[in-house]
């Protein structure tokens, strides 16, 4: 039997099960990641005037911008991918989750490269509190990043497309939820920018 | 999202969608340049932090669709965003209304 | 979430997706329910062994003393790691576990009329998480290391440095998980697929308590599972999150970055742990409201109020926390807001809890087990709050912190408060669940001495805290001149803690007997209200209910004069 407000919302919540669900799971996401900006203030509180400046400098700002705009352009990809399906243009849907995929592909091997000039100059999270929390922060959130490039394979790989051509609406549903996540985790980056990188 | 399924409405939101990108761009650049002016550490936290949460705003409000979103949601969000305020100040407060125990940092290097 | 268009023909399904992996919510808090149960007497005989020493130091522990060194005695690296795991396992796979996992998987759809969870898959997938959670966690104690002995607070520097403490960090990080997916599914489930006419203030106190239960889960819980994650980074990659400046271990110097606080740890445990407990009794206030409707035949008094009372109290929960940490050397501002607000959300338990016994009054009150234990829940959840009241004032607990009067006190609140509702709601779903009748006889063989030892353990605690005896000492409080009056309490305390384990067994019994050989039970066998009685018992395998669900009225109709028993169910006409 299907379970009700599935594809179809329901009359007084005005919502699907899934989009409520989505942001029920990205409240919970937001108290994460809360967790680790307020161990960030209470680290940098609790570390020498001028500690986590010091520690800071050694990050490579520019990487970081060029991730900045990468992420960001995913997240308008992404949301150009679900626009495409409510036009009903599966090929376009195609084009830009690529795009989507590319960016983040490119936002990991960037990071690849800022975490291996840390490591290589025996700058590791046990150096120092900040290094510490910027690891915490960027690793988790780099994980959350392989989270959603794992969900977005398998809309754009051929496993669900059955499901595009027996239920659009249901897989239009899919992807909006999983557009919200992707665009959480952009938010996420663009408050862990300038606190980790420019403060 | 049942009201405006339309085609013009869609191609309305994709303009909107455009704009706010390059919104997003620009005031990235701006992040970046405010980091170099000649500010206090205080002002320079909530400079980037007024600067972030503009951004943040346009991508929750038009990529998220938190601008049309339902009240059961909004509801939701907001409680969430107070139990964030409440875990990010009082533990920094408690951190600065201490009873005097913190002993001055010893370097033991 | 079935991605085909057929709804009435199922492919047959083998053994292993019908009760292993199944995604019926049924199976699923049936699931929950056993593992849970197995869980909290494992809990139980920890504490069991604990006891022993605490009743009779230096003596052989029986039947299970080889397992441990040095002649049969506890040696204190051991006694601790009974304690942190015992306060961990009661609270995490096994309270919690039962409280939502299974009374609020298996109840709320039903009590929504519904067919179902929102997100059957998610529920199977939490379920999993949770037993591979269990399973690291217990683990633990067959590891080199041996398990974590640095208290379920885990507080740092001890816990960076203790045994033990990787698994339980890695486990904690499953059980985390599983919460978060179990109670996001349970929020949607209540809002999303309730029946039609059953608009919000006709909800049962039960699905309402789960409502706020699970809100508390998914905001509370990811502070410590951030907090979890840097603990661990503290273990294994030397970081110094929790680690400060010139720490000296063994005549040593401590080789870390330091500069990190372990006040951080205890803000962030905490920010999650003080909803964690309202998390324990807030579906026992639920099941408590629900039996005594049932057996009063009355409506609850003060419905709305009990209602608006739990959404405060779970809003409140959440800005209380640091009275825990009032001898952290926190500033008097901090000390003072912490302090009003535990004084304020002291406010809605007393107004729950008054309702519930004005719900009493003028009631046609029927003595069956389940009433039992959930009459009794009355007053012992009422002694638990009362005796909260002076740790919560920090002139008070000052004195009080970290010793036996805090144990007495959340023992009060979680084991004759939680554990008793929890039978209550075992005894009176039963039937539903499994189509047969409990024995009465048994059951209140279970319940009396039940109640009389539970008193027994904990009342004295209350005695010895106040005499200044800490807590989490492996010999008791021996070698402290002030705790000398007191100690002799302890030979009672055990002998009450070794009758209420023996108390179980008719339980168990029951419980077995009457799956194979019990009374056949009617659709109603209590004559209640809510929607999961309009079920068959036990209800149809897929979708609940044999004919569609309307709902035509509040959740309890009772003693309604025009009505053809003295009721009227919400789901009848």
């Amino acid at each position: 039997m299907e379970i009700p407000y599935s594809i179809e919302e329901r009359e007084d919540t005005g919502l699907i099960n899934s989009k409520l669900g989505i942001w029920i799971f990205l409240a919970s996401e937001v108290m994460l990641f809360g967790g680790l900006f307020s161990a960030y203030i209470f680290l940098r509180l609790a570390a020498p005037p001028g500690d986590f400046e010091y520690w800071a400098s050694k990050l490579s700002v520019p990487m970081a911008t060029v991730n900045t705009m990468v992420l960001i352009s995913s997240s308008v990809s992404m949301v150009m991918a679900w626009a495409s399906l409510k036009l009903k243009d599966f090929s376009k849907f195609k084009m830009y989750m690529g795009i989507t995929l590319l960016c983040s592909a490119l936002f990991m091997v960037i990071k690849y490269f800022e975490y291996t000039s840390k490591f290589s100059h025996d700058i590791f999270p046990s150096s120092s509190t900040f290094m510490a929390i910027y690891f915490t922060l960027t690793g988790l959130h780099g994980i959350h990043i392989l989270g959603g490039v794992v969900v977005m394979l398998y809309f754009y790989l051929p496993f669900s497309h059955q499901l595009w051509h027996d239920q659009p609406e249901h897989f239009t549903n899919r992807v909006e939820a999983l557009g919200l996540y992707w665009h959480f985790v952009d938010l996420v980056w663009i408050f862990l920018f300038p606190v980790l990188y420019l403060l | 999202m049942s009201g405006d399924n339309s085609k013009e409405a869609i191609q309305e939101h994709i303009r909107v969608y455009m704009m706010v990108f390059g919104a997003l761009a620009v005031l990235t650049v701006i992040t970046v340049l405010a980091s170099f002016l000649k500010v206090s550490t205080s002002e320079a936290i909530f400079l980037a932090l007024i600067i972030a949460s503009v951004k943040a705003s346009l991508v929750a409000g038009y990529f998220m669709h938190l601008i049309s979103e339902k009240s059961m949601i909004i509801s939701i969000l907001l409680l969430t965003v107070f139990f964030f305020f409440i875990m990010i100040f009082l533990p920094l407060i408690s951190y600065t209304d201490s009873a005097g125990v913190h002993v001055p940092w010893v370097s033991i290097k | 979430m079935s991605s085909n268009n057929n709804h009435h023909d199922h492919p047959k399904e083998n053994f292993i997706q019908s009760y292993i992996f199944s995604v019926d919510h049924k199976i699923i808090g049936i699931q929950y329910g056993i593992t849970s149960l197995l869980f909290l007497l494992f809990g139980f005989s920890l504490m069991a062994i604990m006891r022993w020493q605490l009743a009779y130091p230096g003596t052989e522990i029986p039947i299970v003393g080889f397992l441990f060194g040095e002649g049969g005695v506890l040696v204190s690296d051991q006694y601790n790691s009974l304690g942190a795991m015992h306060g961990t396992i009661m609270i995490f796979l096994g309270i919690v576990p039962l409280a939502v996992g299974a009374f609020g998987n298996y109840l709320v759809p039903l009590q929504i009329g519904a067919i179902d969870m929102a997100f059957p898959k998610l529920n199977a997938a939490s379920y999993w998480t949770y037993f591979v959670g269990g399973v690291i966690m217990i683990s633990s104690f067959f590891m080199p290391e041996g398990a974590a002995r640095s208290g379920w607070t885990s507080y740092p520097p001890l816990s960076i440095f203790e045994n033990g403490q990787t698994i339980w960090l890695i486990s904690m990080i499953f059980l985390i998980t599983s919460s978060l997916l179990g109670s996001m599914n349970i929020i949607v489930t209540i809002v999303q697929l309730r029946a039609p006419g059953l608009t919000w203030m006709r909800l049962p106190i039960f699905t309402w308590a789960q409502f706020v239960t699970s809100f508390l889960l998914v905001l509370a819980f990811p502070p410590l599972e951030a907090a979890a994650v840097m603990q661990l980074m503290d273990r294994v990659a030397s970081t110094s999150f929790f680690l400060p400046s010139g720490l000296v271990m063994s005549g040593e110097i401590v080789e870390v970055a330091g500069y990190g606080s372990p006040l951080l740890w205890q803000h962030l445990f905490w920010f999650l742990a003080h909803p964690e407990v309202y998390v324990l009794i807030l579906p026992a206030l639920g099941i408590v409201g629900e039996i005594l409707a049932n057996n009063t035949r009355k409506p609850i008094w003060g419905f709305k109020s009990i209602i608006y009372s739990m959404v405060f109290l779970g809003f409140v929960s959440f800005i209380v926390w640091a009275h825990h940490m009032f001898l952290t050397g926190m500033g008097q501002a901090m000390s003072a807001f912490f302090q009003t607000t535990t004084m304020i959300i002291s406010i809605p338990s007393v107004v729950i809890l008054t309702s519930y016994f004005l719900s009493l009054w003028g009631g046609s009150i029927r003595f069956n087990t389940p009433m039992l234990f959930a009459l009794a829940f009355l007053p012992m959840f009422g002694i638990g709050g009362l005796t909260g009241l002076p740790l919560g004032l920090a002139a008070s607990d000052i004195y009080l912190h970290d010793t036996y009067y805090v144990i007495g006190h959340f023992h009060y609140v979680v084991a004759p408060g939680t554990i008793f509702a929890l039978f209550a709601g075992i005894y009176y779903w039963f039937p539903k669940i499994t189509g047969k009748k409990m024995s009465e006889m048994l059951g209140k063989l279970h319940f009396w001495p039940s109640l009389i030892f539970m008193n027994g353990i904990f009342m004295p605690m209350f005695i010895q805290g106040l005499a200044g005896v800490s807590r989490r000492l492996a010999d008791g409080g021996q070698s402290y001149a002030h705790a000398s009056g007191v100690l002799e309490w302890n030979e009672f305390m055990s002998i009450s803690a070794f009758c209420l384990g023996l108390a179980q067994i008719p339980f168990i019994v029951n419980i077995i007997m009457s799956l194979f050989s019990g009374e056949k039970s009617s659709r109603n066998p209590w004559d209640s209200t809510t929607i999961e009685w309009a079920a068959p018992s036990p209800p149809v395998g897929h979708g609940n209910f044999d004919k569609p669900v309307n709902v035509y009225r509040s959740s309890y109709e009772y003693s309604v004069p025009d009505a053809k028993k003295d009721f009227k169910p919400q789901f009848e006409k």
